[in-house]
């Protein structure tokens, strides 16, 4: 593992009853690096990232995060946990609390921080996704653009050092995809490492720095975006690619 | 053509009494038939019943004006043709009706454990009562006084179980039975889910054995086989006894209520709860209880109802709550032949309680909903 890896997969193996979802998985990634993970449907891109914060065990192979490597000890899930926000394609806000309390909760709950100062921090962050006008309302108020940019500031609000896109923008609308893409590059234009799961091309363009391409189970192809699209080495690379731009 | 939108109204027949008459009781010929043949119906039931309930019956006084002391003197025995229910026989055993056999010099403690009752029921049913949050502290130390009171101790002269009777006995299980089992059903619903595989067995071992053995059985159980697991000398109050059997069996009922509450919530919820760094407890606590029972309120007050009725059972093992004490009462030769007016009373109680709940049911139903869409979107 060289110096500066925040996250290092290695070897990583993962099966889903027989099926071998994951097969010796390698992935280094660096503080403030951009991954974008793309690959068609049951190629294992969101179980591999799902594995980094532990939503899924992996079998085989280690997996360390900032330092802290995955195991079934418990603190040290809820350590990594503390250090990597995720957000979901199907944003996952809770429906029971308003916006302002989905993001104070795990801020107020979680880290003991007080009540007043939470707050202040939720409305923060929902000036930097662009919605504190939407503070008192509840989830099922909103547009789909909108929950998830609440589901983002909610991940942010606990100081991540890394945060987990998985298909961010899959279940939205095309009209809110950019709403939710701006945002995502702004904090990508802030220093976050991120790895981000999407079909997203134009996005993954403008803000990756190294293209991971995915196909059952392995890593196919691991480039920077110039390459990656313009001069991809695998067949399968240039099939799946020229499947997806001629969209 | 906009101004023309705003200004139209929908057709007059659709709107108003005429409109619902016309679209739910005469909307086509057989609608009508059905309508017009219900009306007769009650045309004929409602007069007889308020004449037999009310006009007609004697409640204090016969027709002739006598004190009303025993069946004899009801007016319809003494004349057929005037007389209607005898309500006598509920006043001059209100008494009994609603505190059993408890001594007389002490009712007043039973007095008042009802109306803090009431008062520690305000906070729970209105969320907007004001300085609620030490209504709720009361709630909480509620059981200890309403012990020290009923029972006794603290400087209060003892009052054994078995002069406790009638309405008494019925609040007593009913309320404790509901307020024990739903914390005890919550844990054993989430254990029986739990991943450890012990824990799991052991809950749904539990739940499986309680909900598989009828409810008088766990009554005997509790009267004849506790005490054998007690050390011995420490002799267990019939009353507890029963308690503990009723609390057993509502819960199991509310563990699997809640247990399909907690199967609707979608996975999503413990994976976002589980990225954010809660802790199993708090993940529960905070993100998943608080929807699932939400969503369990119908079934839950439906389970509650039904313990409150199942109380009456308890007659079986010898505790008088209120249909004892109404059995107790018809067996009684100057009572004799007065079970109409007694099963209406009894009845209607029954009713007042069940149907509160109900009702609290819908109004918790319509106010948690309030700009909450569950769906995904």
């Amino acid at each position: 593992m060289s110096e500066e890896s925040i996250i290092s997969l290695k070897n990583v193996n993962k099966w889903f009853g027989d099926f071998h979802v994951l097969q010796d998985v390698n992935l280094e990634v660096k503080k403030k690096e951009r991954i974008v993970v793309c690959g068609p449907s049951g190629s294992g891109k969101s179980t591999m990232i799902r594995c980094i914060n532990r939503l899924e065990e992996h079998q085989e192979g280690s997996i360390v995060v900032d330092g802290i490597e995955l195991t079934g000890n418990l603190k040290n899930i809820d350590n990594v946990r503390k250090e990597v926000g995720m957000v979901f394609q199907q944003f996952n806000l809770f429906p029971h609390l308003s916006v302002k309390e989905n993001i104070t909760l795990a801020p107020i709950w979680v880290k003991k921080m007080p009540k007043a100062e939470a707050e202040e921090l939720a409305m923060r962050q929902l000036e930097i996704v662009k919605i504190p006008e939407q503070a008192n309302k509840y989830p099922g108020q909103l547009s789909g653009g909108q929950q998830q940019r609440v589901a983002i500031a909610r991940s942010l609000a606990m100081n991540p050092n890394i945060m987990l896109f998985d298909e961010p923008t899959s279940a939205l609308d095309p009209e809110m995809i950019k709403e939710v893409l701006d945002v995502m590059v702004d904090l990508a234009n802030g220093g976050m490492t991120m790895i981000v799961v999407t079909h997203e091309m134009g996005f993954a363009k403008t803000v990756a720095d190294r293209m991971v391409f995915m196909d059952e189970g392995k890593i196919v192809e691991e480039a920077s975006p110039d390459k990656f699209f313009n001069n991809p080495e695998s067949d399968r690379t240039k099939l799946f690619l020229s499947q997806i731009l001629h969209q | 053509m906009n101004e023309m939108n705003e200004v139209r109204k929908p057709p007059v027949a659709t709107t108003g009494i005429i409109g619902w008459l016309r679209i739910n009781l005469f909307f086509n010929w057989t609608n009508s038939l059905i309508t017009l043949f219900v009306v007769y119906c009650l045309y004929q039931f409602i007069p007889w019943i308020l004449d037999w309930t009310i006009f007609s019956a004697d409640f204090k006084y016969n027709y002739l004006g006598e004190q009303i002391t025993n069946q004899e003197m009801c007016s319809r025995n003494l004349d057929p043709e005037n007389g209607g229910a005898c309500w006598a026989v509920i006043y001059v055993r209100f008494y009994q009706f609603i505190y059993g056999f408890y001594p007389k010099v002490e009712v007043w403690r039973v007095n008042l454990a009802y109306i803090m009752l009431a008062f520690a029921l305000l906070p729970l049913l209105y969320a907007k009562l004001p300085y609620r949050k030490y209504f709720l502290y009361f709630t909480y130390i509620f059981p200890v006084i309403a012990y020290f009171l009923l029972n006794g101790g603290l400087g209060f002269t003892e009052v054994s179980t078995n002069k406790w009777g009638g309405l008494l006995v019925t609040l007593v299980l009913g309320c404790t039975g509901i307020a024990l089992a739903f914390p005890i059903g919550i844990m054993l619903a989430l254990g029986r889910r739990s991943k450890l595989p012990v824990i799991s067995m052991m809950c749904t071992l539990f739940i499986e054995f309680i909900r598989g053995v009828p409810l008088i059985t766990l009554l005997f159980f509790g009267m004849v086989m506790l005490p054998l697991f007690l050390p011995e000398g420490i002799d267990m109050d019939g009353l507890v006894r029963v308690l503990v059997a009723v609390t057993l069996f509502q819960s199991a009922y509310m563990a699997e209520v809640i247990r399909g509450g907690l199967q609707a919530i979608p996975p999503g919820q413990y994976e976002a709860a589980k990225s954010l760094g809660m802790s199993y407890w708090r993940m529960n606590l905070l993100i998943i209880l608080p929807q699932a029972i939400r969503i369990s309120i119908p079934p839950i007050v439906n389970t509650s109802i039904g313990l409150f009725k199942d109380t009456t059972l308890v007659i079986i093992v010898g505790i008088l709550d209120l249909l004892g004490i109404g059995r107790g009462t018809l067996a009684d030769t100057n009572w004799l032949g007065l079970s109409y007016e007694i099963y209406f009373f009894v009845s209607l109680v029954f009713f007042i309680f069940t149907f509160g709940m109900s009702r609290y049911s819908l109004y918790l139903e319509k106010k948690l909903k309030t700009g909450i869409n569950m769906g995904a979107d």
